[in-house]
């Protein structure tokens, strides 16, 4: 049973076809690795803020008796039909809670399921439960949810990224072969970095954010989550595509991901290394991976060359005067009226102005709140031009660079994210040395183009793993697959197997004897 | 750019609805100038002959045929509302006067 849990998506998917497992043990193995390393807000991953035990085993016993009856029962299931997930709790999803991470959403249940989650569910994917962020995904470390931090399966002193560090660490811990997260200015690709595992950000449009409670509705894009390239790609397909119920999305099919994770080569492909992403501020165990990952594509035959971004600089700036102003406009209908929670004012008169503020001080945890109000300073009268104005100005201005640098590269690549896992607590006082964690990760969200998280090997100094980021042109999310693959493909064989395989074993005991 | 400051913090705590208390807009004040200042860049960057981009991949009329859709119940609706009665959203008093 141990073994079904390091399987991935993939080879499960093939397994259950074959009918060599059943779904329902598929899902019972990974519920039972969740309640055996999972642990709480104080103890073990807390990867998950909820379980599903009971929906997830009954569309997996739906599964099998399709699978039983063969025909076109069979037939007809999707390829992944069995195939367990973990949904990041900021995705809406009918007969479980979804909080957000917030006390302001605690105990509410949505009345309709995310455009995602109607396709995990007409593909019967068994939801295992939803996963733990940062509160509202504010955050870069999963500190920030009102629940409590998720902890990385690789040391359970550190931080598993964010703000879907639940996502990567379920995971990254074998709690889920497959997860959907979203991300703004890097809260899937991140967390993949800083716990070994693989995720990606779709074009702009590409996925339905129909029933993803938006941060900043521009930048917001949901995503998938694994432990392989190919596991991503078939992921993505599935949630991909043309939806009515959100404006933004895109009418291209979601095909040919999965395609281009089987190519299997990189000749003649120019790969541009990003120069302004890299360099000082990066970790010497990061970059020195980062080399190595260079030197195995060019020995694969691609073509690495140079670009530079020149405004890549102030995208930080920009990004954290754009995202906050969504972000206010956003959160304006948490009012203590039509959901969640209401908390009356300890005295004086009950108007509804009065216990409005008082249930947004008490529903909102410090972060959502200082970026409610930064985005408020930023879109009022006489500082619009200077801050939200000048915002998307530097936003045409990251385009631009995108589109320069795409003249002379098929990707463009560098490390997902500067350093690798630092210490639970560490940033927490310091708002902006947090924010300096999406430095190279926030174009891609500016811009709108595709960006792909995939491990690039452990870090010397620490042991700890990096990520490696490839970015294509927006609509062009194959090529992140295909070069993606390859590069796992050579990195794995460095290593003699996948980078998980190198992290320590989690056990049950440990757990409960860890602080 | 203007700096900012606690009276700064307290009058957006009032337009953003949210209580705060005297130590918070002191500590609100104290991480907001910091990050305010950090973002200052941005506008020495932003040219007048740049134009402003609010959407990464621009869409435009995204219209559907006008016929009732997927929506929900009242019901449904007030689901989740901390307080309803007769089918709508209850709320506590809008103006102060009794």
């Amino acid at each position: 049973m141990t073994d079904l849990i390091k399987h991935s998506a993939a080879a499960l998917a093939a397994k259950l076809a074959a009918k060599e497992v059943s779904a329902v043990e598929v899902t019972q193995a990974h519920l039972d690795r969740i309640a055996a390393v999972d642990g709480d807000a104080e103890h073990g991953v807390h990867a998950f803020l909820h379980v599903n035990t009971e929906q997830a085993l009954a569309v997996a016993a739906e599964v099998d008796g399709r699978r039983a009856r063969g025909g076109s029962d069979a037939a007809d299931l999707h390829e992944l039909a069995g195939v367990p997930i973990a949904v990041k709790d900021l995705i809406v999803t009918i007969g479980q809670p979804t909080t957000a991470g917030s006390k302001i959403l605690q105990g509410w249940h949505s009345p309709y399921d995310a455009t995602v989650v109607k396709k995990l569910r007409a593909a019967r994917m068994p939801i295992l439960g939803k996963t733990n962020l940062d509160e509202f995904a504010m955050g870069s470390s999963t500190e920030h949810s009102a629940y409590g931090p998720t902890r990385n399966p690789w040391d359970l002193d550190r931080i598993p990224g964010g703000s879907g560090g639940g996502s990567a660490a379920a995971v990254a811990a074998f709690e889920a072969p497959l997860a959907l997260g979203t991300d703004t200015g890097g809260s899937i690709r991140q967390p993949g970095a800083v716990t070994g595992t693989v995720g990606v950000k779709p074009t702009y449009g590409g996925v339905s954010r129909y029933g993803a409670i938006a941060m900043a509705s521009s930048l917001d894009q949901i995503g998938p989550v694994s432990r392989t390239v190919l596991d991503s790609a078939l992921l993505h397909e599935l949630i991909g595509g043309h939806d009515p119920y959100d404006s933004t999305s895109l009418t291209d099919p979601s095909t040919g991901l999965v395609a281009a994770a089987r190519i299997g080569n990189v000749k003649g492909l120019r790969i541009g290394v990003v120069q302004e992403l890299g360099g000082e501020g990066y970790q010497a165990g990061v970059l020195a991976r980062f080399n190595e990952s260079l030197d195995l594509l060019r020995d694969a035959g691609a073509q690495i060359v140079e670009v530079s971004c020149p405004n890549f600089v102030y995208a930080l700036g920009a990004y954290y005067l754009i995202m906050p102003s969504e972000a206010s406009s956003n959160l304006a209908k948490f009012d203590g009226v039509r959901f969640g929670l209401r908390t009356l004012p300890a005295d004086g008169a009950m108007t509804i102005e009065r216990v409005m503020a008082s249930t947004r001080a008490a529903g909102f945890g410090d972060e959502v709140k200082r970026r409610i109000i930064l985005g408020t300073y930023a879109l009022s009268a006489g500082y619009y031009d200077a801050y939200y104005g000048s915002a998307q100005k530097v936003r045409t201005l990251i385009q631009r660079d995108f589109d320069a640098a795409f003249a002379h590269a098929d990707v463009l690549i560098s490390p997902t994210a500067p350093t690798t896992a630092f210490k639970l607590g560490e940033k927490l006082d310091n708002p902006l040395a947090m924010y300096l964690n999406d430095v190279a990760t926030i174009p891609a969200n500016m811009a709108g183009v595709p960006g792909l998280s995939l491990p690039g090997g452990l870090a010397d100094e620490d042991g700890l793993p990096i990520g490696i980021q490839l970015l294509a042109p927006a609509r062009e999310d194959a090529r992140l697959y295909r070069v993606g693959a390859v590069l796992e493909e050579l990195l794995e064989e460095r290593w003699g197997g996948p980078i998980l395989n190198m992290a320590p074993e989690l056990v049950a005991t440990q757990i409960m004897e860890a602080k | 750019m203007a700096a900012i400051n606690r009276d700064d913090v307290a009058h957006l705590a009032q337009l953003a609805h949210i209580e705060m208390s005297a130590d918070e807009l002191d500590r609100m004040a104290g991480e907001l100038a910091v990050i305010v200042d950090s973002v200052k860049s941005v506008s020495e960057v932003a040219g007048a002959d740049i134009p402003a981009t609010s959407h990464p991949i621009p869409l435009t009329n995204v219209l559907r045929e006008d016929v009732v859709g997927h929506v929900l119940t009242a019901g449904q609706a007030l689901s989740g509302a901390p307080d309803a009665q007769g089918g709508r959203f209850r709320v506590p008093a809008i103006l102060e006067e009794d």
